[in-house]
């Protein structure tokens, strides 16, 4: 069962919690009980896949192993080919899944070999486990973590096939803090209306765009430079509603549970530039990117001094974090050249950003902010046509 | 004090502006007066002039936020 994708698994849901929501009104701790729902509704989830419920099994020892051990180790020491030894761990079931289906043989005329080692949501937990061994190797977990806490937030359902991306410290501290009875009662309110958001984009707005718009096109008109134009807009305002739906369902299931997952939408089409889109769209995961990719980059490249260049150092840090996310989606065409795409968008802006501060050209009035918001807008879409992989199938 | 006038010395110089010496409750990233860049500089001046090792995950906006909260948080780390 595909989470969040029926009504009938809310219903289902919605009575493995009521528990939870009777020890919260009470002011009484629940996350005890959140564990044991947890896994029922793991098993709810896996319910017609054995393969994958095996694999998220084995994924998820292998992760607590990987983490226990590092943690042990570097409470004595610090070595960095250890640290980077149990990053390449960490991620390898994730990058064997990606490569393996170039290995796989696929006969003609049957359907595509299964990819046997991916299963739903690996892409998300693997920033997990990573995240917990970057902030052990800085310092900032310093004892050691019990495994039904470290399981609990790697497989913690709502947020299990697409996030958003927690970080072990805050999980941790919402755990420890139960809210009071009066801050509970506000929780499940607004847990409760963020579902409903859910609805209204994900099976309203979004599937109407889906079914009258994207499946349409050829209905709409006939000519091919307008319908891939009708393309580019619908299929960016259904990838928004679609995945700001989930996002609102994943996040409102977070909050009946008392844990306040982050969110990862902020009005991104009002984006005034490049930089400002990316503090707004799927931000917990641009933000994981910027803190645990691109900040790093840039302090090493900047004590190892190896490019003195501010400006370079920042956009190769770009690049980098960018070709990541684009191939973190896929090793397909469509998103490498989005990721790219991204990266070229991000240096130039930054170029243009310094430039501007320098030269005074682009002013800072109410006309110009708006003719930014409409620029940045179709720079937008056209990265997510790009992402749709629409113009790679002709 | 000294402890404090030092931190405010060090963020003024990855700053070039002295008015983070002047007014320690400026809010330094709402003005303008650092970007990730210049979070990057500051931490690595910390660690050569302080011997304070600050992780770069470590470094919330939101609570780094003044000249003077810095000095606070980098006392707590001595």
């Amino acid at each position: 069962m595909i989470p969040f994708s029926s009504f009938f698994f809310f219903i289902l849901i919605g009575i493995l919690l009521l528990p939870t929501i009777i020890l919260g009104l009470r002011g009484k701790r629940m996350q005890g009980y959140n564990m044991f729902a947890t896994v029922v509704a793991l098993a709810l989830i896996f319910s017609k896949d054995a393969h994958g419920a095996l694999l998220l099994f084995l994924f998820t020892v292998w992760q607590v192993f990987i983490i226990r051990l590092y943690l042990a180790y570097r409470l004595k020491a610090n070595q960095a080919s250890v640290f980077y030894a149990a990053v390449v761990a960490s991620i390898l079931p994730l990058v064997l899944s990606k490569i393996l289906p170039f290995f796989l043989t696929h006969q003609p005329h049957q359907p595509a070999p299964m990819n046997w080692l991916s299963f739903l949501g690996i892409s998300y937990l693997t920033f997990k486990g990573v995240q917990l061994i970057i902030e052990t190797r800085d310092g900032l977990i310093k004892k050691k973590i019990p495994i039904h806490r470290l399981v609990y937030f790697i497989v913690f359902f709502p947020t299990i096939s697409s996030g958003p991306i927690d970080r072990y410290r805050r999980f941790e501290k919402d755990m420890d803090t139960p809210p009071e009875k009066e801050a509970y009662s506000d929780l499940l309110y607004a847990g409760i209306h963020k579902i409903f958001i859910g609805f209204l984009y994900k099976f309203i707005i979004g599937y109407l765009i889906h079914t009258y718009i994207l499946m349409n096109i050829h209905h709409i008109s006939s000519s091919h430079f307008v319908q891939q134009l009708t393309y580019m807009y619908a299929y960016s305002m259904y990838l928004f509603f679609d995945f700001a739906g989930y996002t609102a369902f994943a996040v409102g299931v977070s909050y009946i549970m008392g844990i306040k997952s982050p969110e990862n939408f902020n009005k991104p089409f009002i984006s005034r530039n490049i930089k400002d889109f990316w503090n707004r769209w799927h931000m917990s995961l641009s933000f994981w990117f910027r803190d645990y990719v691109f900040m790093r980059f840039v302090f090493f490249m900047t004590k190892k001094k190896w490019i003195k260049n501010r400006m370079a150092v920042s956009n190769i840090g770009y690049f980098v974090l960018f070709l990541l996310m684009g191939a973190w989606h896929g090793l397909a065409l469509q998103y490498i050249i989005y990721g790219l795409y991204h990266a070229v968008i991000m240096s130039g802006y930054n170029l243009f950003e310094k430039w501007n501060k320098k030269h005074k050209w682009w002013p800072d009035n109410k006309v110009t902010m708006v003719v930014s918001i409409i620029i940045t807008f179709h720079v937008i879409c056209f990265g997510f046509y790009i992402f749709s992989g629409k113009p790679f199938h002709h | 004090m000294e402890f404090k006038n030092q931190v405010y010395g060090i963020i003024a110089e990855v700053c070039q502006d002295d008015v983070v010496k002047e007014n320690p409750e400026i809010a330094i990233f709402e003005e303008g007066l650092l970007d990730s860049f210049g979070t990057v500089e500051l931490l690595m001046a910390i660690e050569s002039q302080l011997g304070i090792t600050v992780p770069i995950t470590e470094f919330d906006r939101d609570v780094w936020d003044t000249p003077n909260h810095i000095a606070e948080q980098l006392a707590e780390m001595k």
